[in-house]
């Protein structure tokens, strides 16, 4: 199993698709490490410069339907050679979401209402996030004492089989 | 309570059941382009398993960069071709062969009604007009896939879009994607199949069909799918001929494979056709759709007409019938790529090149380059674009390019006008 929680980057957009999550541009390179430096390089948030902000997070938070547009695996592989292996949304793209779990990464869908009061307590000062895998709990601590927030993690067993294994080519290959 | 088609397909090919309504499903076909699968078929080669389920169900394209336009685009292409080589993987199409990965792949005989597909490519979506299941995937899910043959999907419930009414002259296909996805929004249909159906897409060509359910990605949805009929049956006739005595028997073959009358749709968006006119997007998501009118005047800069949405030998007679005998302005590009080499040889027969030719179009060879801005028409910063393809995307065609989404006829018209402009075929 991965490792999973950090400092939050928060993304307040919905609709962020894997075109800005990482350009076509760069699907021409054979290592999925060679993908870092692009994360989010055509991201459209005011305010946001993915080579400055993007530096030592370890989780996204988003809001709806992230990750839709192209199939690209490229994305989650984009950012996993950044380090985030959480991304934390009201909703995800289908081939997104399945991306992130064949990889062992964790695509986190919360409550609207939680989503919002992430963004609003803590999006202006900042804050991390831990991953209580036993509970199935996400923890987020705002910095600038701005408090906790913890949320319940609902997945369904394939997820949670995909996150303990690893990913889907060792389950399939084992099991069919 | 009868069931969906996309029920009695999941239901069919069910390999395993796992908790939560997830169902591994034995796939029919699966497609493989040069940009999503290299990495894959790598990875397996480094984890020992370097093989494939059935090679006659394996299919493979060099589509979305090509001819090659450097050393990296190079290696994916090759990496491609010696796969396929060394896996007896028969059905690869390199240049000179190739078209865009959607077109070439129904082209050649590839898709039935029933058939479970998948591709790592999002657009993998358009072979539901044909009454499969078809999804777009990503690398891993295409890894073993290849490897073993099946996929995972989770149970997806189906919203039926009935279309009523008639397309009046000059709207199009194209235009009654853009105004469903308008009404469904970007993530609409997420997890679910849409279920294109009603006398307008009854009376829609295989290549409208396509259209539509190339698009249904767009508003999130797993598959498009439109139920398999007598145009279906006339499409595949040439590949199916040996296996059933007459037409209606194959009809009626397919026709297991339609929704049942009293099927349980989680719900039902109804259109009426006869109320479209021409429209177009704007801003960055596919759900932002307005009137041509409404956007008239627009300064273009370039013109691109193709894809797997619209680069078929009717979108090309559209455009020609704009274009015929006239040039487009003198301010922007134009550039038109046919989506496979038969399209393109059916274009030259019809004189419909020479129309493009004589316009001022550039004709290139088929590929997918253009639409994603990987090659053949990429935009500079500030730069717009009336595209036939499916994605408007910030950035989707160049950096900083902005892409307006509009049918052939209305791509025709910015062409001849310099600016988004209605189509004359187009009447009111």
């Amino acid at each position: 199993m991965k490792t999973f929680g950090g400092k939050v980057l928060f993304l307040d957009r919905d609709d962020i698709n894997t075109d800005e999550i990482i350009p076509a541009k760069y699907l021409t390179v054979s290592s999925k490490k060679a993908l870092g430096p692009h994360l989010l390089e055509d991201l459209k948030l005011e305010g946001f410069e993915s080579s400055r902000d993007i530096a030592g997070a370890a989780a996204v938070v988003a809001r709806a339907n992230f990750g839709c547009g192209s199939s690209r695996e490229h994305a989650p592989w984009a950012l996993e050679a950044n380090g985030i292996n959480l991304v934390v949304a009201s909703g995800f793209a289908r081939i997104f979401r399945q991306n992130m779990f064949n990889g062992g990464l964790i695509a986190a869908q919360l409550p609207k209402e939680k989503i919002d009061e992430l963004f609003s307590r803590f999006a202006a000062a900042g804050a991390s996030v831990a991953l209580d895998w036993a509970r199935r709990e996400l923890v987020f601590t705002g910095n600038k004492g701005s408090g906790e927030l913890r949320a319940g993690l609902e997945l369904g067993a394939f997820d949670r089989e995909l996150v303990e294994s690893g990913g889907w080519v060792d389950y399939a290959n084992a099991k069919y | 309570m009868g069931s969906t088609a996309v029920q009695k397909i999941f239901d069919a090919h069910t390999r395993d059941k796992l908790e939560g309504g997830v169902r591994v499903l034995s796939l029919d076909a699966v497609f493989c382009h040069e940009i999503t699968t290299p990495i894959g078929v790598n990875d397996l080669a480094a984890r020992g398993l370097d093989r494939v389920f059935d090679p006659s169900r394996i299919k493979a394209v060099i589509d979305h960069v090509t001819p090659a336009k450097d050393s990296l685009t190079a290696e994916q292409g090759k990496t491609l071709r010696d796969w396929s080589r060394r896996q007896g993987i028969k059905d690869f199409f390199d240049i000179g062969r190739n078209g865009v990965c959607h077109a070439i792949f129904p082209e050649k005989g590839f898709v039935r009604p029933g058939y479970t597909i998948i591709m790592g490519d999002s657009h993998t979506c358009t072979h539901g007009a044909f009454g499969a299941f078809a999804a777009g995937v990503g690398t891993t899910d295409l890894e073993v896939g290849i490897l073993k043959g099946v996929c995972a999907f989770r149970e997806a419930g189906t919203i039926r879009v009935q279309v009523e009414g008639r397309l009046r002259p000059g709207v199009y296909a194209k235009d009654l994607i853009l105004a469903v996805i308008a009404k469904l929004g970007v993530d609409g249909a997420t997890d679910r199949v849409l279920e294109f159906g009603g006398p307008v897409v009854d009376a829609l060509s295989m290549e409208g069909r396509m259209t539509i359910c190339n698009m249904a990605v767009e508003a999130g949805a797993t598959s498009g799918m439109c139920a398999p009929d007598m145009s279906t049956v006339e499409y595949l006739w040439p590949f199916v001929k040996d296996e059933f005595k007459s037409k209606e028997a194959a009809l009626a073959e397919y026709s297991r494979w339609k929704s049942d009358p009293d099927a349980a749709y989680e719900k039902t968006l109804s259109i009426d056709a006869s109320g479209l006119e021409p429209v177009a997007t704007f801003g960055y998501k596919p759900d932002q759709v307005k009137p041509i009118r409404e956007l008239a005047g627009t300064k273009v800069d370039q013109v691109y007409i193709g894809s797997c949405t619209n680069g078929r030998i009717e979108d090309l007679r559209e455009a020609a019938a704009v274009l015929k005998g006239k040039k487009i302005a003198d301010s922007l590009r134009g550039i038109v790529s046919p989506a496979t080499p038969a399209i393109y040889e059916q274009a030259l027969k019809e004189g419909i090149i020479q129309i493009f030719m004589e316009a001022g179009f550039c004709v290139t060879n088929p590929t997918c380059g253009a639409c994603l801005g990987m090659s053949n028409g990429v935009l500079a910063s500030g730069e717009v674009c009336a595209s036939t393809t499916n994605r408007n995307f910030n950035g989707r065609m160049g950096k900083g390019g902005v892409v307006h989404l509009m049918s052939p006829a209305s791509a025709a018209a910015a062409a001849l006008a310099g600016s988004i402009a209605q189509s004359p075929l187009y009447k009111g």
